[in-house]
């Protein structure tokens, strides 16, 4: 096969089996990889009502064709289940060098069945596959564990696996490759600690051939160009980092603060921004595996109470654990960067959650004594002590495991968590920044921004720049960016190359790759068909048009300060709108005639 | 243009070249390598697979990158073109010659895949493609190194041998030994 290696992995964790199966043709086609197909697999073989932590539930690690090849970025993979944190179908994806090193060992993906009796860890060596015991490594952090399978395999192998977080199934676990890369959001890592399942180790000598080597070249040299000059990608990214957003939408008004209580102006912003980290800790800039942006941050903190030395954080992290805590410690931030990659666990949901505790604590709510210390916004101190309880579920930690919208609701304030569908929101106001709104809303893993990102058109200007304050056309233009996203996380390269490319570009790369003479609509199509089984996955599993809103206080709550003042997020309208634009009933429902317009049975 | 190098100028050798060292005797460019921009996102050796078999497969690349995440230090690898070749000295059947422009090349029709090259190489830049079958080495792509093409950073550069490159190559050094000297806290 030209592009797919045309293979799965098919493991059995309750028997012990591991089968290699050929990958379904007509899937690849019509769901690409990544995402799309990995949702595919989910689709027709989990029951979408399942309990996500019980055995009948499924783990899929997926590649895209374009994984491992020169299109620009090409690092990626995605890890799908059913979510544990949202209770939606779930999945995130993350770069580094694994999912490159899963294809040249000759295989697009694998999927994970039942539930081993004892830790395990699976090693894939080309085309010897084997299960082998995790018992000394259960405990160990994502650092160590990493270094001791290293070490028992080949040091040219690659891991990905979880920490404590994982293990202990803490809602938000993340699973960890090359380290520092996280398959971060939605709760990944407590499906794999569900399953027992402690690492997939890989090493891969094999190729990825390419139908029209000219044609391949050709395209793939276009879009080097266009990233070339685009300078969010050639400066912007390389220089600062993801993080490069702190100011900007601080200046716009729509940086959540404290628990996005006190809108969306942090008046420390520059003390957590990018520039800040430059010149502080970095040390190195690094690169996922074919990236030209190398939007990774090597850093350290050399000294004082918060030394470390790791990665990131990046612009989400540095948010959710800097300006949603109202912490302006960048050493602290940091750390609890670090600490959230050691145990494996979302630093986005981490800090939003931390933040709501902030909160709960400042009203009242919850005592000093619960707690076990004095946890208001601003604390560097508790910031980063509750981060490292919380991954290991240790005192209080055990509540924080859950999420801040679980743990809210346990004492009763559940309009405290900062959450759609139960995933917390990241560091975007949609109060400010209205297409963000209704992205949460409509997001089929709940709150999240990177399927979508509808900042890109309504903050950056990215094609165009339209006013992030009216509602007009906002749907219209979120569907795009919604189906158009999904082609990138299915054909799997990373979300940051759109700031420079879009679907056509994929086009022209998968024309030479695979061969097919599709059109840019058909692509598209395909980005929408997978949006389209998503969507419903989460009706078949119980998921409602309800459940497609936001937190009462940015429906009702106006924006304090900055040039959103006085704004709530006006989601009725473009939720109408949106919904109308999707081809779907006034419930929310995917109509007849739209499924069978994307072939969808 | 930089003026022609002095000869004295290279007493010592470069490094990881054992044995005497003569002096070029055609002014060439060569591959440079800089660590310190080096990002260790491999695209070098998803371009020279490519440009070399058609397929993307790091591990027939005739360039590699050796990534320290400790040290937060990656360090492309290639051959480096040596002046007194040891690869073409140990090959029995004289499939390894050095041509006018300084590459080192390998001709396929009279290597009998014995591996003695492999084993010569004092650093290691000489390998068995599982791909072609047969004996590989970057050959600079005819004057046109693709890993220098899409590097990037500029960490991969080709360049004219002179004293400004020397001295640069020194500098590195110097930089290489800072960045590991930093993680060892």
């Amino acid at each position: 096969m030209f592009g797919w290696t045309g293979k799965i992995i098919r493991v059995n964790l309750t028997e012990g089996s591991i089968k290699v199966e050929n990958l379904k043709i007509k899937d690849a086609y019509e769901y690409l990889g990544g995402r799309g197909l990995g949702v595919k697999i989910l689709f027709d073989e989990v029951d979408p009502k399942v309990d996500p932590l019980s055995p009948e539930n499924k783990l899929i690690f997926m590649t895209g064709p374009l994984t491992g090849t020169l299109a620009p970025c090409s690092g990626r993979y995605e890890v799908v289940a059913k979510a544990p944190l949202t209770g939606t179908v779930g999945g995130a994806n993350s770069g580094g060098h694994f999912g490159p090193e899963l294809k040249f060992a000759g295989y697009d993906g694998i999927i994970f069945e039942g539930k081993a009796e004892k830790p395990v860890y699976l090693w894939i060596n080309d085309d010897k596959i084997e299960l082998r015991s995790a018992k000394h490594l259960w405990g160990k952090n994502v650092f160590d564990t990493t270094d001791e399978l290293l070490k028992e395999t080949s040091e040219d192998a690659r891991v990905a696996c979880i920490g404590p977080g994982g293990e202990k199934m803490v809602l938000f676990a993340t699973v960890m490759n090359d380290k520092h890369r996280a398959a971060g959001r939605s709760g990944m890592g407590a499906v794999m600690g569900s399953k027992n399942l402690k690492a997939v180790v890989v090493r891969g000598t094999g190729s990825i051939k390419v139908k029209d080597p000219n044609t391949f070249m050709n395209a793939v040299k276009e879009a080097y160009k266009k990233l070339k000059e685009q300078p969010v990608t050639s400066a912007g990214l390389t220089t600062y980092g993801t993080a490069i957003l702190i100011n900007i939408l601080n200046q716009v008004g729509s940086l959540p603060t404290r628990n996005w209580r006190d809108g969306g102006y942090f008046e420390y912003a520059e003390e957590i921004s990018g520039e800040a980290l430059r010149e502080k800790y970095l040390v190195k800039n690094k690169a996922c595996f074919g990236c030209p942006i190398a939007c990774g941050r090597v850093t350290r903190i050399p000294e004082g109470k918060f030394k470390g030395f790791g990665e990131g954080p990046e612009y989400e992290a540095a948010w959710a654990l800097g300006a949603d805590c109202g912490v302006r410690d960048l050493a602290a931030v940091t750390k609890a960067n670090f600490i959230c990659n050691e145990l494996g666990i979302d630093p986005i949901t981490m800090g939003a959650t931390i933040a709501c505790v902030m909160e709960m604590y400042e009203k009242g709510i919850i005592s000093k004594e619960e707690i076990g210390f004095e946890a208001p916004f601003g604390s560097a101190d508790a910031l980063v002590e509750l981060t490292r309880m919380a991954g290991l579920r240790e005192g209080f930690g055990d509540k924080l495991a859950l999420g801040s919208y679980r743990l809210a609701e346990l004492y009763g304030y559940p309009e405290l968590s900062m959450s759609v569908k139960k995933q917390e929101m990241p560091a975007y106001d949609g109060r400010g920044v209205q297409g963000m709104g209704l992205e949460y809303a409509t997001s089929n893993r709940g709150g999240c921004h990177v399927r979508g990102y509808m900042t890109s058109v309504e903050v950056l200007g990215i094609p165009v720049k339209l006013d992030p304050l009216v509602t007009t056309d906002k749907a219209k233009w979120l569907k795009a960016f919604q189906d158009a996203t999904a082609v990138v996380d299915s054909s799997n390269i990373c979300l940051f190359t759109t700031f420079a490319i879009g679907v056509p570009d994929i086009n022209a790369m998968m024309k030479g790759l695979v061969g097919w003479d599709y059109t840019d609509e058909d692509v598209l199509k395909i980005g929408e068909r997978i949006w389209n089984l998503e969507r419903l996955f989460n009706l078949n599993a119980g998921i409602t048009k309800d459940d497609d809103t936001l937190p009462p206080r940015l429906l009702t709550e106006p924006l304090k300060v900055g040039p959103a003042k006085g704004k709530v997020v006006e989601l009725d309208t473009m939720l109408k709108e949106y919904y109308e634009v999707r081809g779907w009933d006034e419930e929310g429902i995917p109509t007849e005639e739209k499924l069978k317009e994307l072939g969808i049975e | 243009m930089n003026p022609a190098p002095e000869k004295n100028l290279y007493k010592g050798g470069v490094a990881g070249v054992r044995g005497t060292w003569r002096p070029a005797v055609v002014m060439r460019k060569i591959l440079m390598i800089s660590p310190e921009k080096c990002t260790g996102c491999r695209t070098c050796e998803l371009a020279c697979s490519f440009v070399k078999t058609e397929v993307f497969n790091p591990k027939v690349s005739r360039i590699t990158v050796f990534a320290f995440d400790e040290a937060a230090v990656s360090v492309p690898m290639t051959c480096m073109q040596c002046d007194t070749p040891y690869c073409m000295k140990v090959c029995p059947t004289s499939a390894i010659s050095k041509t006018e422009d300084g590459v080192v090349k390998v001709n396929g029709e009279k290597c009998i895949g014995c591996k003695l090259c492999i084993a010569a190489c004092p650093l290691g830049n000489i390998t068995l493609s599982t791909v072609e079958g047969k004996i590989v080495k970057c050959d600079l792509c005819g004057g046109e190194p693709k890993c220098v093409e899409f590097c990037p950073t500029g960490a991969i550069e080709f360049k004219e041998v002179s004293p400004n490159v020397l001295e640069r190559k020194k500098a590195i050094a110097r930089k290489f030994k800072e960045l590991l000297g930093e993680a060892k806290e």
